[in-house]
């Protein structure tokens, strides 16, 4: 730190001046970008379920070993069917519990009968890998009451999150960390 | 099971006959008197106080590695201080966000108005920039995370050519000017994409940058801090800035006797010697150099430019609405192509063809002016390079560069005017703590 007095010269104006725009610049460009960027909360990544097409990405390109994206269900969008096409196979052999008639291949989807002729399906986070196909099941043939979100008790909010770079449709977008999901809600038109 | 068929098939005309696939209601959704519908589930994020947590905790670091490497002239305490760090910043908040990466949303905000920049980024971007052009990069020395693991695995540096050691170093210009203009034009986040430490912070990842990591951590075991001193573009601004910072580095605390016992002391090869005295002859032939490189340099800028933006239409492949664009232009040509699920996707939304290839044309451009951008960037670079080596620089002492030096503290043990080296400490063995 020591510095020994030398007499003013030109290398110190020259080194004193840039040293001073640097500041300058830097003070100027946080200025600037805190002034134009409003609110600049944290923002945590959030998949747009109008959007994703439930190609199965979702379940590899996350960080984590075990997506931290997952199944969720807007119970007041769903018919409750019995045949649910989220649930089951396209040609199930029996519309039962059974494994072979059931989409997902982790068993994940709990199917509980309320009263007749309804059942009721709940997801198992803790075994669903986020493969999205009950998704597409439900978007094609039911309601669409079932899609995927990034749950953020898992999620480790990557500054560019790996599944966004790979999603094909462009479902992922940075959301405020106030309001961190994206819910189907019944009144979308859309 | 004829009759679970014919409903089957039923359910199949139906989808296909709705044509617009999300929330319908196909089956209008019962009303229950005895039953109440679930609630769906909604975790929340982290609790935002981290976000003050963590700029508080970067803040006493950068002052304490500050303080202990100019004041203290302490490499135990630094060590100590990085440890610290990268259990905190690298183990315990995995590796995000991290200053190198910030860069990148600082490009965003600046040329996307859509893009909020959320405070905490730009702290982690601007803080320790404004430490280094005041006390060198301390934030190198003990608080990078990504520093720190390279740094614990240092085992015996070997020293680099120093032509090989500018030259390498400019790769670090390179990234940091491709990492901007991706991340810019919102094509990607090259610089966390290849994070080469992140997946042992997390201790998960793709397998490819785990070998990637272990592979520079192997090399860094010889070639101290590989990633710092090639490749970081963190390190690249680091450097700009610490050539103006207002302290420095000293490796004696009083007076260099040029004993020379420090050279090699530096694994990173920062060390510069002391120069003699230049002949009158060989000023005047440097003067002479340095106004023709002056002279070159517009001309430099303007053909580094044209060079970079010769590559504009590949690099724009790194958008995907430009990838998109071309697999749909590809399926329009060829009806007999298999499609992709983004292009499949992209059906889906209604959008016109036209309007798609306006979107990637007017990307595409964009990305073809961000590379004159980068090529000129990068020829200044170039230039700044040479004009540095022509200039004489009179140096009296044994000194840390200012660019290249990481503030780790380790020269401190070598220099006999030191008087905590005069007492008991054999100085050949100023090892790493
Ligand atoms: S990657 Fe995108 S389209 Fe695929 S399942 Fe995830 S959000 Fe949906
Ligand atoms: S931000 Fe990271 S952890 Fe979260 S879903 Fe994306 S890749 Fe997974
Ligand atoms: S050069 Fe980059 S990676 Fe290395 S310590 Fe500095 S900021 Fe960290
Ligand atoms: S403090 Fe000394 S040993 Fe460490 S990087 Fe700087 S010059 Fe090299």
């Amino acid at each position: 730190m020591s510095k020994e007095k030398k007499p003013f010269n030109r290398r110190d104006l020259l080194h004193g001046g840039l040293q001073g725009a640097c500041l300058l610049g830097l003070g100027g460009l946080s200025g600037a970008l805190l002034a134009g960027g409003g609110k600049a909360e944290s923002t945590v990544w959030q998949i747009d379920p109008y959007k994703c097409v439930a190609c199965g990405n979702c379940a590899t390109y996350c960080v984590l070993k075990e997506s931290a994206v997952k199944c969720v269900h807007a119970f007041a969008l769903c018919g409750y069917c019995d045949l649910c096409t989220g649930y089951f196979e396209p040609e199930p052999a029996e519309l039962d519990t059974g494994a072979e008639n059931q989409l997902c291949p982790t068993g994940a989807i709990q199917r509980t009968y309320i009263e007749d002729p309804y059942y009721e399906y709940t997801i198992d986070e803790a075994l669903c890998i986020g493969c999205g196909k009950c998704v597409k099941g439900c978007n094609a043939f039911g309601n669409g009451s079932l899609f995927l979100q990034v749950r953020h008790d898992r999620c480790l909010h990557c500054n560019e999150c790996s599944i966004a770079a790979a999603c094909p449709s462009q479902a992922f977008r940075r959301v405020p960390a106030s309001q961190p999901y994206l819910l189907k809600e019944a009144d979308h038109a859309g | 099971m004829t009759p679970l068929r014919v409903l089957t098939l039923l359910f199949l005309l139906l989808g296909v006959l709705s044509a617009s696939a999300s929330a319908i209601e196909r089956f209008p959704p019962p009303e229950f008197t005895q039953h109440t519908l679930p609630e769906t589930a909604v975790p929340v994020p982290r609790a935002a106080a981290w976000d003050y947590i963590d700029s508080v905790v970067l803040l006493a670091a950068l002052a304490a590695a500050s303080y202990l490497s100019l004041a203290r002239r302490s490499r135990r305490g630094l060590f100590v201080l990085m440890l610290f760090c990268l259990l905190y910043f690298g183990f315990w908040r995995e590796g995000c966000i991290c200053p190198i990466g910030a860069v990148q949303n600082v490009a965003l905000a600046l040329f996307d108005s859509g893009y909020a920049l959320p405070w905490v980024a730009l702290v982690f971007f601007a803080l320790p920039l404004v430490f280094s052009l005041f006390f060198g990069r301390s934030f190198c020395g003990a608080v990078c995370p990504l520093g720190a693991i390279q740094d614990v695995v240092v085992l015996r540096p070997v020293s680099v050519p120093r032509w090989l050691q500018h030259g390498l170093g400019l790769l670090a210009y390179v990234y940091l000017g491709a990492a901007v203009l991706f991340a810019a034009t919102g094509s990607a986040f090259i610089i966390c994409q290849y994070d080469p430490f992140v997946s042992f912070f997390r201790l998960s990842g793709s397998i490819n940058m785990l070998i990637l990591g272990a592979c520079l951590l192997l090399i860094g075991m010889f070639v101290a801090r590989p990633y710092c001193r090639f490749l970081c573009p963190y390190g690249a601004l680091l450097r700009v800035v610490g050539h103006l910072s207002r302290w420095r580095v000293t490796i004696t605390p009083t007076e260099c006797i040029q004993c020379r016992l420090c050279a090699d002391s530096c694994p990173f090869g920062a060390i510069e010697p002391a120069t003699t005295t230049q002949l009158p002859a060989i000023q005047a032939s440097d003067k002479k150099r340095l106004g023709i490189l002056l002279a070159l340099l517009p001309v430099l800028i303007l053909g580094g430019g044209f060079l970079v933006s010769r590559l504009s239409v590949p690099f724009s492949r790194m958008h995907a609405t430009v990838r998109l664009a071309e697999q749909v232009a590809r399926e329009q040509a060829d009806r007999t192509r298999e499609t992709t699920d983004a292009s499949d996707a992209f059906r889906t939304t209604g959008e016109p063809l036209e309007s798609l290839y306006a979107r990637a044309l007017a990307k595409r451009r964009q990305i073809g002016r961000g590379a004159w951008l980068l090529g000129g960037f990068l020829a200044l670079v170039l230039g700044c390079k040479a004009i540095r080596l022509a200039v004489y620089r009179r140096r009296s002492e044994y000194q840390a560069d200012r660019g290249y030096c990481l503030s780790c503290g380790r020269c401190y043990a070598y220099c006999p005017m030191d008087p905590r080296n005069q007492q008991a400490q054999p100085i050949e063995h100023g090892d790493d703590t």
